[in-house]
């Protein structure tokens, strides 16, 4: 049903990227929302757009909407200037907005026949059309309700319905599964992977697991500013410094003897001692629990950890390394 | 155009789900068949004068009404950022906005048709001046709707947008009177701004371009400067 929804083609573009920003600032009076942002989407991708509340991500959409001007700089979508050729930029766009706002009194159906007569969407096609968005998104029991009366989560799925009902070159999401309950954030997760294999996408969001599930890159901006691009795991790597966790019989040594032996390392950054939860059986007596954390630049450790161990004659029982998460990336770089 | 048209219908489409365009018609057609057969049965007289002077007075009070929810129910919603992510231009959604309120009065001024058709059996009528009346009504209806919709365009509160509409509205339609107290030589003016003269001479079958100007002018003329307000986004 998907695949009859949103095709695999980008008619307007050619093989240049499908998202150009340049140099892109916003001021609002006097205060500097975003600084010479500059990156660029190519077809296909599907961006997280990571950030902290205020740090300039709905700004960034509505720059690219159309909705706001820039104060400085340029931007293209498809290959349309934003502010110059609105209309045909609006035309290649799929937008949710932030909480989807709908007028409250229409119906799921009404809307969407309203945005398929207004984008011009074939009247032949319509009806397959307005039924194959709803069937994706799953609106077939609420369709003439009234839209204030419906959850968050389903009028969350009526605009991505209505986003998607003209086959949009690209995807805007403004922080779609904000206020959802688990089992709805897990279903509009598959779909936005979903739709991610047909379309390029920008997910706009705080959410960090909401990108380790859905992006193929990420794009994170703190005070206007990008600072870091790449894909998520690549980011991980290179600005969180690997982590490892050792479970460790240190005989006549105590923890903070361990500790302080493993501080000592060449590479180290933290030590720290864990608590012995979660691990499954119960570790034998006299067992510790350490998670070490290397400096950013340092990516593997093991060799020295082990060495370490064998030195002090210390049973090493466990050494494994967790991957290191956006989310060390993210409080990494956006905290002040 | 088309995105003009596709708004018009949708806002067509939600006045006649709420009560506001029924009560507005309601309201109209109740006042002016009561005049209009006060006049008739007491008077004894076969004009359209008096139902054509109460007209503008109740278009002052009514076109508010039908106006006030139009652009200031999109801000408040946040819904106009979402109308304004599709294909359409700001012109095009002022201007369906419009026609739609437009429509509605004109809806209620259909059953009023019967007067004129009534008095041509009861005596002789002059169609000239009730065809230029009819015309002059649907001029006064689109400049009051634009003066309203302009109010509305700067407001995210309905009532704002209504005291807004009425605080457009009533200077112009009461200059022609504050005229009197000035000298003679400074009358022109303010007699030219008043909306109702200019409906006055259409009533008498005249149909002067001045007068046309006058009304199209302050139509467009609010209905663009409530477009350039909608440009105006950061402001909220």
């Amino acid at each position: 049903m998907i695949q009859r929804l949103l095709t695999d083609t980008y008619p307007a573009a050619g093989a240049g990227p499908m998202v150009q920003v340049r140099k892109l600032s916003k001021h609002f009076g006097r205060v500097q929302a975003l600084r010479e942002l500059t990156f660029e989407l190519r077809r296909g991708e599907v961006l997280g757009f990571l950030g902290p509340n205020g740090a300039g991500k709905t700004t960034t959409l509505r720059l690219l909407t159309g909705y706001l001007r820039p104060t400085s700089g340029q931007a293209l979508v498809a290959g349309y200037d934003v502010h110059e050729q609105s209309l045909e930029v609006r035309r290649q766009l799929g937008v949710v907005s932030e909480d989807t706002p709908l007028s409250p009194e229409m119906t799921p159906l009404e809307h969407l026949q309203f945005v398929a007569e207004l984008r011009r969407i074939d009247p032949r096609a319509r009806e397959q059309r307005i039924g194959d968005a709803v069937e994706v998104c799953g609106l077939f029991d609420v369709l003439t309700r009234a839209t204030g009366e419906l959850s968050k989560g389903l009028r969350q799925r009526v605009g991505l319905a209505l986003a998607l009902l003209h086959d949009p070159a690209i995807l805007l999401l403004d922080e779609p599964t904000s206020g959802l309950d688990p089992n709805q954030i897990r279903e509009l997760r598959e779909l936005i992977r979903a739709i991610g294999r047909h379309k390029t996408v920008i997910l706009s969001t705080h959410v960090l697991s909401e990108v380790q599930a859905t992006c193929s890159r990420v794009l994170i901006i703190s005070d206007g500013e990008i600072v870091a691009d790449g894909e998520p795991h690549a980011l991980a790597a290179q600005h969180a410094g690997a982590s490892y966790q050792l479970l460790v019989e240190g005989g006549h040594e105590d923890g903070a003897a361990i500790v302080a032996a493993l501080r000592g390392l060449p590479g180290v950054e933290q030590v720290a001692l864990a608590p012995l939860v979660g691990a499954g059986a119960m570790p034998p007596r006299g067992a510790v629990s350490v998670s070490v954390r290397a400096l950013p630049d340092r990516t593997d450790l093991r060799r020295e950890l082990f060495c370490c161990a064998r030195d002090h004659g210390w049973v090493l029982l466990e050494l494994h390394r967790p991957p290191a998460t956006l989310e060390d990336v993210f409080r990494r770089l956006t905290a002040d | 155009m088309h995105g003009t048209w596709v708004i018009a219908r949708r806002e067509l489409a939600s006045y006649s789900a709420a009560p506001v365009a029924y009560v507005t018609v309601t309201v109209f057609l109740g006042v002016v068949g009561y005049a209009f057969f006060g006049q008739v049965f007491s008077a004894g007289e076969t004009s359209l004068r008096d139902f054509f002077a109460l007209c503008p007075r109740l278009f002052l009070l009514l076109a508010p009404a039908l106006t006030m929810r139009l652009l200031a129910e999109e801000r408040r919603g946040k819904t106009l950022e979402v109308l304004l992510a599709l294909p359409i231009t700001e012109w095009e959604v002022v201007l369906g906005k419009h026609l739609a309120a437009l429509v509605v009065l004109a809806v209620a001024l259909l059953p009023t048709l019967a007067y004129p058709l009534a008095l041509s059996q009861l005596g002789e009528l002059d169609w000239g001046p009730v065809t230029a009346g009819y015309l002059g009504l649907l001029l006064l209806a689109a400049t009051y709707l634009a003066l309203g919709l302009l109010a509305s365009s700067w407001t995210s509160s309905q009532t704002l947008a209504l005291v807004g509409a009425l605080a457009l509205s009533l200077p112009l339609y009461v200059v022609g009177e504050l005229a009197e107290l000035l000298p003679p030589s400074q009358r022109e003016l303010p007699r030219f701004l008043d909306l109702g003269r200019h409906f006055d001479n259409l009533a008498r079958g005249i149909v002067d371009s001045r007068d046309l100007v006058y009304y199209l002018t302050l139509t467009f003329g609010c209905l663009f400067l409530a477009t350039r307000s909608l440009e105006q986004r950061e402001r909220g």
